[in-house]
């Protein structure tokens, strides 16, 4: 079985961030691997350990990306590749699926490919079913559970209204999402490991592809409005009374 | 302007926003409803008692359950033929991936989960939350047709005019899968908190009731799922008395309290009712960005000190054992339930 986990390095969910002089300003605030890609790596390890095979870290990103992908090796990955290239800096996300689709060709032989649900940063969560339609491989997302048997995927996808069992025969391309089970916390093994990892850098040359051009492109970035009002605290000598003031408030603010 | 609203359904439950989308695309111009699935005459009544100017139907056996890719394939050919300006999808997880594939096919892009959209002259130009709402961001898409998903409950929903129709046309299936629907469960109790105006939610404190006993025979974890199970009751019945739906933080999920449908914030939906009541959550970074966009936030925590207070417009320091009930019995009285 060879898996690839695509993934993506954003700045920490604790992080600050701000729109300063129409940039994105997130002080001295860590990079790290995006939250829900944790997932995908934890979902590739674990039908590795099911089913043996690879699992391949990919990731489109600058050179400071690299820490994202020693974080996926340091997890259990066994290898892992940086795509990286100046003219990458103003992706959309079908650009990055073009790009993501063209190193997935490139690694070659893949059986499948695990996405998070969306990124941080930009929270989309387009970027997987592009890639699929891309390549041309079935989409299964949202997966919460992924079983193999022979060549073929089935996954409990989870949506607003239920869960949905779905299969497809592989390759495939898969999206995770929490249910998967908690991101496994890197080995001193691994860490020793990932440290001494020597990632590829792939250019778009390497690729043989040019920069995608952008069709989506942002015109302004903005701060959201302050919050306004401080909160009020409501006291009272019994839960009743407490309640009853509580229900006041509630019902004066017209919003039920 | 010409606008295909995507009516997006599971089962025949359409996703509300889907209305809010034909109430926004008619501010510009025509509103053309589309309704794939098989079975989809009430829909495409619906869609037309909302507004739509015209109802392209999609009905074919082959389209009862939805699947990424026969859907994205009827889409791009319908928008291929008939070149609308814009198409809109309620924001949701089936349409993030239509959208998505779709854009592929058309070689244009989608702006998702929007909060605002304007014209500035001929330019459609999007609002939408980045870094889990802690910017905003003003997109636009030189492509064409222009794809978006709106979130939910932010723009107007149309008032319903029954009995309202208009011209009906049907459009062809693209019959194509990659895969196979093979079952459904509902069983993790159907919950819509991306629709719902009013939620309740519970956090680790849900747990946290000494004076309970649980029933003989349980081992730790399996009482404090049990005392958990207490105190989502409350919550329950509170949620239920103000007509809204249950929310949890994720330390509840992973408690193994409720299902993950339940949970709000960063990892579970980022959800924007008129009220939330947090009970018996501390109010960590990545719960907070799923819900600060309510219109109105009550937190009851027992440590005045909870970071969940900052956030809040009201709050209670106190027991939620105690507390959630007693609003539950003021709200009755004072609702005249
Ligand atoms: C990558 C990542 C993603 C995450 N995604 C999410 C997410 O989507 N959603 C989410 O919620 N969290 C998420 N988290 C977890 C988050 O950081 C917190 O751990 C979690 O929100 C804590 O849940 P809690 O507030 O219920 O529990 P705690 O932080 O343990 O708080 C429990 C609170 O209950 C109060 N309490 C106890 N007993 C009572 C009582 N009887 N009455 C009243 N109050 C009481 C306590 O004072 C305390 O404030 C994520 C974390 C990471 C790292
Ligand atoms: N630059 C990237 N490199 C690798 N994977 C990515 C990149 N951008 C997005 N992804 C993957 O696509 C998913 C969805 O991203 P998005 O559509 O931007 O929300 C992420 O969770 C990643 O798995």
């Amino acid at each position: 079985m060879k898996i690839i986990a695509c993934i993506k390095q954003v700045p920490d969910s604790e992080a600050k961030v701000k729109a300063e002089g129409g940039q994105v300003s997130w002080g001295d605030a860590p990079l790290v691997i995006n939250p829900f890609d944790e997932y995908a790596v934890e979902g590739a390890l674990q039908q590795k350990e099911a089913l043996g095979g690879t699992v391949t870290a990919l990731c489109v990103g600058g050179e400071s990306a690299k820490d994202a992908l020693k974080h996926a090796l340091a997890m259990g990955a066994d290898d892992a590749v940086l795509v990286s290239d100046a003219a990458l800096n103003d992706l959309d996300t079908v650009g990055a699926a073009r790009v993501l689709a063209a190193a997935i060709n490139k690694i070659g032989g893949a059986d499948m490919v695990i996405f998070g649900r969306q990124t941080l940063d930009n929270g989309a969560g387009l970027t997987p079913a592009q890639t699929a339609r891309i390549i041309g491989w079935p989409m299964l997302g949202l997966a919460g559970q992924i079983k193999v048997d022979g060549g073929s995927v089935t996954v409990e996808r989870v949506l607003e209204e239920g869960r949905q069992t779905v299969s497809a025969k592989m390759p495939v391309v898969l999206s995770v999402v929490q249910s998967i089970g908690e991101p496994r916390y890197p080995s001193f093994m691994g860490i020793r490991k990932a440290s001494k990892a020597t990632i590829p850098i792939w250019s778009l040359a390497d690729l043989s592809t040019a920069a995608p051009a952008p069709v989506i492109t942002r015109a302004e970035l903005m701060n959201p409005p302050a919050q306004e009002k401080e909160v009020e605290m409501i006291t009272g000598d019994s839960p009743a009374e407490i309640a009853d003031k509580l229900a006041d408030k509630i019902l004066a603010e017209k919003v039920l | 302007m010409k606008t295909f609203v995507y009516i997006d359904h599971f089962k025949g439950e359409v996703q509300p926003a889907s209305w809010e989308a034909i109430g926004l695309a008619k501010k510009y111009g025509t509103a053309l409803a589309l309704v794939f699935g098989a079975d989809t005459d009430e829909i495409s009544k619906a869609a037309f008692e909302y507004g739509a100017d015209e109802v392209i139907v999609v009905d074919d056996a082959a389209l009862t359950d939805y699947r990424a890719e026969p859907y994205a394939s009827t889409l791009s050919a319908l928008a291929s033929s008939s070149t609308p300006d814009l198409i809109l999808f309620p924001t949701t997880a089936r349409t993030r991936e239509l959208a998505a594939m779709s854009a592929v096919d058309l070689s244009t892009g989608v702006l998702t989960d929007l909060t605002g959209f304007e014209m500035n002259g001929d330019q459609m130009v999007a609002t939408r939350p980045i870094y889990e709402g802690k910017l905003l961001e003003k997109t636009v898409c030189s492509g064409k047709p222009v794809m978006a998903t709106i979130r939910g409950r932010v723009f107007p929903k149309p008032a319903r005019e029954a009995g309202k129709t208009g011209t009906l046309t049907k459009g062809e299936a693209k019959t194509e899968a990659l895969s196979t629907v093979a079952g459904y469960s509902a069983s993790e109790s159907a919950v819509n908190l991306g629709d719902a105006a009013v939620i309740v939610s519970g956090g680790r404190g849900v747990s946290n009731n000494p004076a309970l006993t649980p029933p003989a025979g349980m081992d730790e974890k399996q009482a404090e799922v049990w005392r958990a199970q207490q105190g989502f009751a409350l919550i329950t019945d509170l949620a239920t008395l103000l007509g809204g739906a249950v929310g949890a933080s994720r330390a509840a999920v992973d408690g193994g309290y409720i299902t993950y449908a339940h949970q709000v914030g960063q990892t579970g939906k980022v959800v924007t009712p008129d009220l939330y009541i947090a009970c018996g959550i501390s109010g960590a970074i990545q719960h907070l960005v799923g819900m600060r966009n309510a219109k109105l936030i009550v937190a009851i925590n027992k440590d005045a000190d909870a970071p969940v207070f900052k956030q809040a417009r009201y709050g209670v320091v106190g027991d939620l054992f105690a507390i959630v009930p007693a609003l539950t019995e003021a709200m009755k009285k004072k609702m005249g339930k």
